[in-house]
């Protein structure tokens, strides 16, 4: 791992940290409260302050999962090189894709 | 160290240093003397566990197991020793399953219980044959790693005043004690799938120089240790630490280069 993937790992953790404590703090309180979905479409239409959160957090998603899973691979595999890069680089695209339609399903919803 | 006269000839002074090798035990101890089953790794990479058995003795390390073994049953036995004072860091071995120096280590105290003794050579090197390992590797990462003194184009013409209570001072002194035993190595997970990982031992030696004020190469050593191979390599399993015989911590000197390099990252250096 260079160093700025280990940068990027780092700080993208960082992001995590909280921004999985707020989902899943934002989850408990859907479901307790008991939110229907509509309900839920209600609060996340259009509000600002939700796409930018999701957005960030698809993001750390994006950048964080395939360096760490770059990392096992050459632990765990022979993969190395140019490849090895490619896929890693398809998959924080595949993520930030779905991560992001999802985001904004739900924005415009 | 082979020849039956120059052992004999060296006997006496060994005794004068207080070493129990080659001592004859006690006549009370003989009536009802406790054997240790050794066995022993035999071969290179492919070989077999030789069963040997030895008296029990006060005080005998297993080095000196090793020694009656190679000087009184079996003379082909291969291994290796200096010292004998836990100064040099040859001696090391795998010892009932742990990686440990053998010269201060007691043998009652890892054979207590059943009295025995599995002894192996440490795991991670290229076994030269028994107990003897092939250590060029793990030097060659040391220089990999930078771990020599780089006193710049234009040495310093005086002495260095450095405050031993300095942080940097400090921090080197944590790690500088290494007598470079290989027994972190043989007891790193990551060295053991990685080979090229360069190691707790070449990276604990860079991060005492990285805390040497009189160096010049702090960005070039930094960069050396921050290879996919580096430093950033290190799980943080601590296996180093845990059994470093000279209780250094290894794994706090990465940490250390790790910080480090996420600074110089953070500045733009690459």
């Amino acid at each position: 791992m260079s160093a700025v993937l280990f940068v990027a790992q780092r700080l993208s953790a960082a992001v995590l940290a909280v921004a999985v404590a707020v989902h899943l703090a934002t989850i408990l309180y859907a479901v307790r409260g008991g939110l229907t979905a509509g309900e839920i479409l209600g609060r996340t239409r259009g509000n600002g302050w939700f796409l930018a959160f999701y957005v960030l957090f698809v993001v750390a998603v994006a950048v964080h999962a395939p360096i760490g899973l770059r990392n096992v691979m050459r632990e765990w595999t022979r993969w190395r090189g140019a490849t090895l890069d490619l896929a890693m680089a398809a998959c924080a695209a595949i993520l930030l894709a779905l991560g992001l339609r999802a985001v904004i399903a739900l924005f415009v919803a | 160290m082979s020849g039956a006269k120059p052992i004999a000839a060296n006997v006496p002074a060994m005794m004068l240093m207080g070493f129990a090798f080659g001592s004859t035990p006690p006549t009370t101890e003989r009536r009802n003397v406790m054997m240790l089953s050794v066995e022993i790794w035999r071969g290179t990479s492919s070989g077999h566990f030789q069963p040997f058995e030895v008296p029990c003795r006060d005080n005998q390390t297993v080095l000196d197991v090793v020694t009656e073994i190679q000087r009184e049953q079996d003379p082909t036995l291969a291994y290796r020793f200096a010292c004998r004072v836990g100064m040099c860091g040859s001696c090391a071995m795998v010892v009932n399953g742990r990686p440990r120096w053998t010269c201060r280590t007691r043998a009652c105290e890892v054979a207590a219980g059943d009295g025995r003794l599995t002894l192996e050579p440490l795991r991670n090197f290229t076994i030269v044959r028994d107990l003897a390992v092939e250590m060029t590797d793990f030097f060659d990462k040391w220089r990999d790693a930078k771990g020599y003194f780089e006193p710049g184009a234009a040495p310093a013409a005086d002495f260095a005043m450095v405050p031993p209570a300095s942080r940097e001072r400090q921090a080197a002194d944590a790690g500088i004690e290494c007598i470079g035993c290989g027994v972190c190595y043989s007891a790193c997970d990551v060295v053991a799938w990685d080979k090229d990982y360069l190691g707790p031992a070449a990276l604990n030696r860079a991060w005492t120089l990285v805390n040497d004020v009189r160096d010049r190469a702090h960005d070039a050593r930094l960069a050396a240790v921050s290879g996919a191979s580096g430093c950033l390599a290190c799980h943080t399993h601590m296996s180093c630490t845990n059994f470093c015989p000279k209780g250094i911590a290894p794994t706090y000197s990465i940490a250390g280069l790790k910080r480090a390099m996420l600074t110089r990252t953070l500045r733009g250096r690459r």
